[in-house]
C-alpha cells in the first residue's frame, strides 16, 4: 500500500479510536452516576485514544517512508556480483537508474546484462515486501495504540494531564523545527562543501580572480589553475549589490521621512501600501522587468550617448534590485524614526529649529544605529537575491566595476550550476554547495549584526 | 541692547534661507516617494503593455475539404493509411480556395505555415472520430501560426512582421479583411500545459502544479508555524533553549530563498531519495521557508491578546492549556490567518529554491497528484521569459498577470480579514 494511502487510513483509525473510546468512558461513568465522576470529561479519553493511535504510527509511517528508498537501493547494490560494484557514486545512480528502469518496463529486460535484470527482480520484490511490511507495521501500531489507551479508559485516571502534556511536547516539537532546518542548512551545505576543499584547495577559492566551472568537466582539467576562483562572483554581487542599495536607500529612506514627519493622515494611508505592493511583488516579475524592459533600455540609452553597454548590464539588475528593496528600507526607517521619543523632537522645534533641521540634526542622529541596521538587512535581502540576477545579470564571471558591463553573483552561479541534471561528485557541482555556504555565512553575519543593532538601539529609548 | 538687536537681524536674515532648504528637504521626500510610486507604476503598465496580448488567441476559420485523393486516403478507420495520410493538403487546399494564384512548392509551403503546425492533427482526429467525413467540407476553426498571431496582433507595429514574407503579409491582410482570421478570448492559456508552441501552451498546468505545491506548503506550515507560536509565547521557559530557538527563528526568516533550494536538495532528494521536480518536495522546502513568517506574526497576534481575558479563565478553574487552546487562540486566530496567508502569498511567488530541485523540467501534461512531475506558475514565468520568441515573452506577461491576480486576491483577502475580524482591545 502506498504512503499517501496508508495516511488517510490511519487519520481514520484515530477518529475510531476516538469515538470508541468517548462511548466508553460515558459507559464506564454510567455506573458511576454520570461523567461528573470521571477524573477528566470524556472528550479527554476519546482525544489521548485518537492521539495514541495516531502518533507512533505516524512517526514510523514517516521514518519507514524516508528511508525505504535507501536501504532497498543498499540491498539491491550489494546483491550485484562482485566484479561489477560501483567504485562511485555517480557509478551506482547510473547502475540503479538502469535497474530501475527494467524493473518499471521502461527497459527490456534483454537489453541489459543478466545481473542488471536480476537485480531489477529482486528490487520489485523489496518494494512489495516493503509496502506490505509497511502497510502491516503502521496499521497494527495504530490499532495498539488505541486499543491500549482505550483499556486505560477509567475513572480515577487523569486523561486530561496526559493529553495536555502530549500536545505541549508537539508544540514545542514544532518550535524546534526552526532549529532542525538551520541545522539541515549547515550540514547540507557542509559536506559537500568540504568535499569540494578536498579537490581546490580552499585559498585558491578564497583568492582566485578567475571563474569557469565549465573547463573543469574535462577530467584533465579537474581543479585546473583558477577554475574555482570567487573573487569574480564576489565582486559582481557587490557590485550589484551597491547599485541596489544606491537606489533603495536614498529613496526609502527621504521617503519614510516624509511619510512620517510631513504627510498628512490619508496621504499616508494611501501611499504606504502602495509602497507595499512593491515589497509583494514576486521576484521573478522584477526579473522578466529587468531583463526585457530595463536592460534594453539602458542598453540603448548608453548607445545613444556613445558608451558600449552590455545587453546584460549590472546597472539594469541592480537598479530593479534597488527598487524591490525601496519598501524594506522605507518601513525599517519609518519604524525607527517613529520609535525616536517625541520629547526630543518637541525640544527641537521649541528652540525654534525647522523641521528639516530637527530632522537633519536630532532625530536622524538618534536613529541612526537603528537605520544602519535597517539598510544591512537590506544589503543581506540584495545579496541573496536569486531570480533578478539569473534573469538579467549574465554568466561571464568579468572582474569589472564598470557597471554598464555585464557581471555575474554568487546566486546566478548556484542556480545554473544546481539547474538540471547533476552528478553529486563533480568539482563543478560541489562548487555551488561551496558557493552558497559563503552566501549563508555572509547573510547570517549581516543579520546578526543588524538585528543586534536594531535590539540595542530599541533598548535605548524603551 | 544693540547685540540683542543684532542678533535677532541675523535670524531674520536667515530665515530666508533655512525656509527655503525646509522646502528643498520636503521636496526631496516627495521626490522619493513620486520615484518609488512611478516604478510600481512603470512596472506594471509594463507588464500589461506587454502582456495584454497573450489573452487574445488568433485563429483561422476555414472551409475544408476533406478529398481522399488530396490526401491519399480511402479509408480511416485503417491504422496504416492514416498514419500515412497528407493531412495538411486538405488545409493548404482550403487557403488555396482564397489565394488561387497561390500554386508551386514555395507557396505551397508559405500556406501551410499559416496556421499552427497542430493543425493537420486536427485534421486527422476529426477523421478518426468521424469516419464518415471524408469526402465532405467541413468548416474548421484553426490556430494561426505563431508568426502570424504575433503579425496580427501588433498590426501597427511593423518591427513585428519581420518573421513573414511579403507575399504571406498580404495574404493575413486579406483574410483578417474578410474575417477568415480572427481573434478571439485566449481559452487556450486556461486549459493547457506547456508547449513548444506558444499558440498552444497554457498555463493550467502550472496553476494546478503551484495549488498542489502549496495545499503541502499549508497544510505543513501552518499547523506548525501556529504550534510554535503558541509553544514560544505561552509554555516555553525562559531559558537557553528558548533563546536559542527564538534567534533561530529570526535569523531563518533572513536566509536567501536559494539556500533553502540547497536544503531541498541535499536533504530531501540526496538523503531521503525523494523524487525530483514533484510538488511534495517543492511544498516541503516552501513550508520550510514560510515557517518562520507564520510563527512572527502568529507571536504577535498571540501576544496582542490582552492578559484580562486569561485572568478571568484561569479565574474559573480553566487549565493553561484550556486557556490558550479555548480562549487565547480562537481570539488570536484573525491575526495567525492573516499573517498565514501573507506567508503563503510569499510562497506563491517564490521561484529560486524550486529551481534548484527541479521543479524547472518542460512538463506537459497537467499534473494530477502531489508526486507527478509539475512545474509552478512563477517558474513557467521564467521558462517562457527566457524563451526568444516573442509569442513566449506575451504568455510570459500575461502568466505574470494571473500570478499578481492571485498574490493581490490572497492579499486582499488577509486585510479584508484582518478588518472584518480583528478586535482592538
Amino acid at each position: 500500500m502506498q504512503t499517501a494511502n496508508l495516511l488517510p487510513l490511519v487519520l481514520v483509525l484515530a477518529v475510531v479510536a476516538y469515538g470508541l473510546a468517548f462511548m466508553r468512558s460515558r459507559a464506564v461513568a454510567a455506573p458511576l452516576g454520570g461523567i461528573r465522576n470521571l477524573k477528566a470529561l470524556p472528550f479527554y479519553y476519546a482525544a489521548r485514544a485518537a492521539l495514541w493511535s495516531a502518533i507512533p504510527a505516524l512517526v514510523v509511517l514517516a521514518a519507514w517512508a524516508g528511508f525505504e528508498g535507501k536501504v532497498i537501493q543498499g540491498i539491491v547494490i550489494a546483491s550485484l556480483p562482485q566484479d561489477v560494484w560501483p567504485e562511485s557514486a555517480g557509478q551506482a545512480s547510473l547502475i540503479l537508474s538502469q535497474i530501475s528502469n527494467v524493473a518499471a518496463g521502461k527497459l527490456n529486460p534483454d537489453f541489459v546484462p543478466e545481473h542488471i535484470a536480476g537485480a531489477a527482480g529482486l528490487l520489485e520484490t523489496l518494494r512489495e515486501q516493503s509496502r506490505t511490511f509497511k502497510a502491516i507495521l503502521v496499521l497494527l501500531i495504530a490499532v495498539l495504540g488505541a486499543a491500549f489507551a482505550w483499556s486505560r479508559v477509567a475513572p480515577h485516571i487523569n486523561a486530561r494531564e496526559s493529553v495536555e502534556r502530549t500536545l505541549r511536547r508537539i508544540f514545542f516539537v514544532c518550535a524546534a523545527v526552526a532549529v532542525l532546518t538551520t541545522v539541515g542548512i549547515v550540514f547540507s551545505v557542509i559536506f559537500e562543501t568540504v568535499r569540494f576543499f578536498g579537490r581546490v584547495p580552499i585559498t585558491e577559492f578564497l583568492f582566485g580572480t578567475s571563474w569557469s566551472p565549465q573547463t573543469a568537466l574535462r577530467a584533465d582539467q579537474v581543479g585546473s589553475d583558477g577554475a574555482f576562483g570567487m573573487i569574480p562572483l564576489f565582486t559582481g554581487t557587490l557590485l550589484i549589490s551597491a547599485i541596489a542599495l544606491l537606489v533603495a536607500v536614498p529613496v526609502g529612506l527621504l521617503s519614510a521621512i516624509y511619510l512620517s514627519e510631513y504627510a498628512t493622515k490619508r496621504v499616508r494611508a494611501t501611499v504606504k501600501p502602495l509602497m507595499e505592493m512593491l515589497a509583494g511583488v514576486p521576484t521573478v516579475v522584477y526579473g522578466f522587468f529587468a531583463a526585457l524592459t530595463v536592460a534594453p533600455f539602458i542598453r540603448d540609452l548608453a548607445e545613444m550617448i556613445g558608451l558600449e553597454a552590455s545587453s546584460q548590464s549590472a546597472l539594469a539588475a541592480g537598479l530593479v534590485m534597488g527598487v524591490m528593496i525601496i519598501p524594506f528600507v522605507s518601513s525599517l526607517s519609518d519604524d525607527v524614526i517613529n520609535a525616536v521619543p517625541q520629547t526630543l523632537r518637541d525640544g527641537s522645534l521649541a528652540l525654534g529649529a525647522t523641521q528639516s533641521e530637527t530632522m537633519k540634526n536630532v532625530i536622524f542622529p538618534a536613529a541612526l544605529p537603528g537605520i544602519i541596521g535597517g539598510i544591512l538587512l537590506a544589503a543581506s535581502r540584495a545579496i541573496g537575491e536569486t531570480m533578478i540576477v539569473v534573469m538579467a545579470a549574465g554568466l561571464a564571471a568579468n572582474l569589472t566595476a564598470n557597471p554598464l558591463d555585464s557581471v555575474t553573483t554568487v546566486t546566478v552561479q548556484i542556480a545554473t550550476l544546481l539547474v538540471g541534471d547533476q552528478e553529486f561528485d563533480s568539482a563543478k557541482t560541489l562548487s555551488a554547495f561551496a558557493l552558497g555556504m559563503m552566501l549563508f555565512v555572509v547573510t547570517l553575519l549581516l543579520n546578526v549584526i543588524a538585528l543586534k543593532i536594531v535590539r540595542k538601539y530599541r533598548e535605548q529609548y524603551d | 541692547m544693540t547685540d540683542q538687536r543684532s542678533q535677532a537681524e541675523i535670524v531674520r536674515q536667515s530665515l530666508k534661507r533655512r525656509y527655503r532648504k525646509e522646502r528643498r528637504f520636503r521636496l526631496y521626500g516627495i521626490l522619493a516617494i513620486f520615484i518609488a510610486l512611478a516604478s510600481l507604476f512603470i512596472l506594471f503598465a509594463d507588464i500589461i503593455g506587454k502582456g495584454h496580448t497573450g489573452f487574445v488567441k488568433t485563429t483561422i476559420t476555414l472551409d475544408v475539404p476533406l478529398n481522399s485523393d488530396a490526401m491519399y486516403l480511402d479509408d480511416p478507420t485503417d491504422k496504416d493509411q492514416i498514419s500515412m495520410a497528407d493531412f495538411s493538403a486538405p488545409i493548404i487546399a482550403a487557403l488555396q480556395t482564397h489565394f488561387p494564384e497561390a500554386e508551386g512548392g514555395s507557396a505551397r509551403r508559405e500556406l501551410a505555415r499559416m496556421v499552427g503546425s497542430y493543425a493537420p492533427s486536427e485534421v486527422r482526429r476529426l477523421l478518426e472520430k468521424n469516419p464518415e467525413l471524408l469526402n465532405t467540407t467541413q468548416t474548421m476553426e484553426f490556430l494561426a501560426h505563431d508568426t502570424v498571431s504575433v503579425y496580427v496582433k501588433h498590426a501597427d507595429n511593423p518591427s513585428y512582421s519581420i518573421r513573414l514574407s511579403e507575399r504571406q503579409q498580404g495574404w493575413v491582410d486579406e483574410l483578417v479583411e474578410k474575417g477568415v482570421i480572427d481573434t478571439s478570448f485566449n481559452d487556450v492559456l486556461f486549459s493547457r500545459g506547456d508547449s513548444r508552441e506558444p499558440g498552444n501552451a497554457g498555463i493550467l498546468g502550472a496553476i494546478v502544479g503551484s495549488l498542489l505545491t502549496m495545499l503541502v506548503t499549508l497544510a505543513i506550515s501552518f499547523p506548525m508555524g501556529i504550534a510554535a507560536a503558541i509553544y514560544l509565547e505561552e509554555f516555553a521557559p525562559q531559558n537557553r533553549i528558548t533563546d536559542f530557538i527564538e534567534v533561530n527563528i529570526n535569523n531563518l526568516a533572513a536566509v536567501p530563498s536559494i539556500i533553502f533550494g540547497l536544503l531541498g536538495l541535499a536533504v530531501f532528494i540526496g538523503l531521503f531519495g525523494m523524487p525530483r521536480s514533484v510538488p511534495v518536495v517543492g511544498g516541503l522546502v516552501l513550508a520550510l521557508m514560510t515557517l518562520p513568517t507564520i510563527i512572527i506574526s502568529s507571536r504577535a497576534a498571540i501576544k496582542s491578546v490582552p492578559p484580562s481575558i486569561r485572568e478571568a479563565a484561569e479565574g474559573i478553574g480553566a487549565s493553561k492549556m484550556q486557556v490558550v487552546l479555548h480562549h487565547v487562540v480562537p481570539l488570536a486566530m484573525p491575526g495567525m490567518l492573516t499573517g498565514s496567508i501573507i506567508g503563503m502569498a510569499q510562497a506563491l511567488g517564490e521561484t529560486a529554491p524550486l529551481l534548484l530541485i527541479g521543479m524547472v523540467a518542460f512538463i506537459v501534461d497537467v499534473p494530477d497528484g502531489f508526486f507527478s512531475s509539475a512545474t509552478v506558475l512563477p517558474v513557467q514565468i521564467y521558462l517562457w521569459a527566457s524563451s526568444s520568441e516573442q509569442g513566449f515573452v506575451e504568455l510570459a506577461s500575461a502568466g505574470i498577470m494571473v500570478l499578481l491576480a492571485f498574490m493581490i486576491s490572497m492579499n486582499a483577502l488577509a486585510i479584508w480579514l484582518r478588518k472584518r475580524l480583528e478586535r482592538r482591545w
